[in-house]
């Protein structure tokens, strides 16, 4: 995978502006559900993903072969992603996951998923935990949600966040420290009951 | 070893290095293990999160979107390579003036729009082109980030810059003389934020950073550049089809 992004890098820069097209395939889900799980909203995930595409075209002689494609991609998203929330917030506007108790669309989102058990209970467990989840995920900072998705969801590397966030290495583990603590305390009454 | 804090079980979830002998002593504590399994189900159940899912065709539809928003494909090549625009720039400067004089290409009876059609093309395209690199020089600054060693490297912004200077002012210079002052005003904000890119380090601190970030946005010139670059756009959509059906 890696090497094909780099030869579909290699081709865009060459002026091939098709093969960018490779790219944008092989990465928008994913980097739709890094956008998801930062912002917390569908409508902004999808402003994310167009943008990220757009700015790491224009941004592609900055992106070293030697780094992953993927990881660097993940990063514009992530840098996007926080943007987008702190100008909603200095906005005053709620994103649709912020407060899952207040914001009558996200149950909806809950409702449509689909489940790994179709019992009644375990429907009605599962549904409260992905609720906690969600709701305790719209009360972190910004970094520290961002730290945690990138470590949790992403898989990447404290180094790799510090990066992508500009933060020193003991930042970005603070910052994931803090955001498990915080869900710790709102998850673990539910998963050890 | 000691038993290990709540941050070294974290990392040791996460399968980072610095965990040596987590594992040993998880082996052999009963308490941390179970510190650990309450650890590992508060953190299996975070993926339930959910994430709506996308419809089959996603990324033909983002393709779509992405493509719209890509620099012409006519200029993909020069982009990756930035050739200087100035040979364009001085030959749209021998009909910039009718351009900003008025647009009198638009009206029927005029001796431009009869006769002009060609280089009313050269002069919409090149235009575009230098807003739209101007524009692209000014986006890269205002989102570029502070690299580990305290310093951003802009040397590639900075070459685009001083061509893109070139270009702008025989643009500014045939607006001046055809009496458009307000493009005239806009390409002169523009091209003393260009000539701060140019001359500025290759290396730029994080406050250097941020003075170039400030005089850009204190004249508000990304979004008027836009604002015209889109306007420009516009003009050459229409003048297309018009040439087209004349072929």
């Amino acid at each position: 995978m890696e090497d094909s992004d780099s030869v579909a890098v290699a081709r865009v820069k060459a002026g091939d502006g098709d093969a960018y097209r490779v790219l944008v395939d092989r990465h928008s889900r994913s980097v739709f559900r890094l956008a998801y799980r930062m912002t917390g909203n569908e409508q902004d995930s999808e402003d994310v993903v167009q943008e990220t595409f757009l700015r790491a075209y224009k941004q592609l002689h900055r992106y070293e072969a030697r780094a992953s494609f993927a990881t660097w991609l993940y990063r514009i998203a992530a840098n996007y992603s926080l943007d987008l929330v702190r100008r909603r917030k200095r906005h005053g506007e709620v994103a649709l996951g912020e407060s899952a108790e207040t914001n009558e669309d996200a149950p909806e989102i809950l409702r449509t998923l689909p489940s790994p058990d179709p019992g009644p209970e375990r429907l009605v467990f599962s549904s409260k935990v992905q609720e906690c989840v969600s709701s305790t995920l719209s009360e972190l900072s910004q970094q520290e949600r961002t730290a945690f998705v990138l470590r949790h969801f992403e898989g990447q590397s404290i180094e790799e966040i510090s990066g992508a966030l500009g933060l020193s290495g003991n930042a970005a583990k603070h910052s994931i420290f803090r955001a498990v603590q915080k869900l710790r305390r709102a998850l673990e009454p539910l998963v050890t009951s | 070893m000691n038993h290990p804090n709540e941050e070294q079980l974290v990392l040791y979830y996460y399968g980072e290095a610095e965990t040596a002998g987590v594992e040993d002593h998880l082996g052999e504590c009963e308490s941390c293990r179970g510190a650990y399994h309450t650890l590992q189900r508060v953190l299996n159940s975070v993926d339930s999160f959910p994430v709506p899912e996308r419809p089959a065709d996603y990324e033909a539809q983002v393709w779509r979107a992405v493509e719209r928003g890509l620099p012409r494909r006519r200029s993909a090549m020069r982009f990756f390579t930035w050739k200087p625009l100035i040979a364009a720039a001085a030959m749209a400067a021998l009909v910039i003036g009718a351009f900003f004089a008025g647009q009198s290409w638009k009206k029927p009876g005029s001796r431009l729009a009869a006769d002009s059609q060609v280089r009313e093309r050269v002069l919409l395209v090149a235009v575009g082109d230098h807003l739209e690199r101007s524009q692209m020089v000014l986006v890269e600054l205002a989102n570029a980030g502070i690299s580990k060693n305290g310093s951003l490297d802009i040397s590639y912004e900075q070459h685009a810059a001083e061509e893109l200077v070139e270009s702008n002012r025989l643009f500014r210079e045939t607006a001046a003389s055809a009496g458009d002052a307000a493009t005239a005003s806009l390409l002169e904000d523009l091209e003393r934020v260009l000539m701060e890119i140019a001359n500025s380090p290759s290396a730029v601190s994080a406050k250097q950073l941020d003075d170039l970030r400030r005089e850009t946005e204190s004249r508000g010139i990304l979004f008027k550049v836009k604002v015209f670059g889109e306007q420009v756009e516009q003009r050459e959509r229409e003048a297309a089809p018009q040439n087209a059906s004349r072929l």
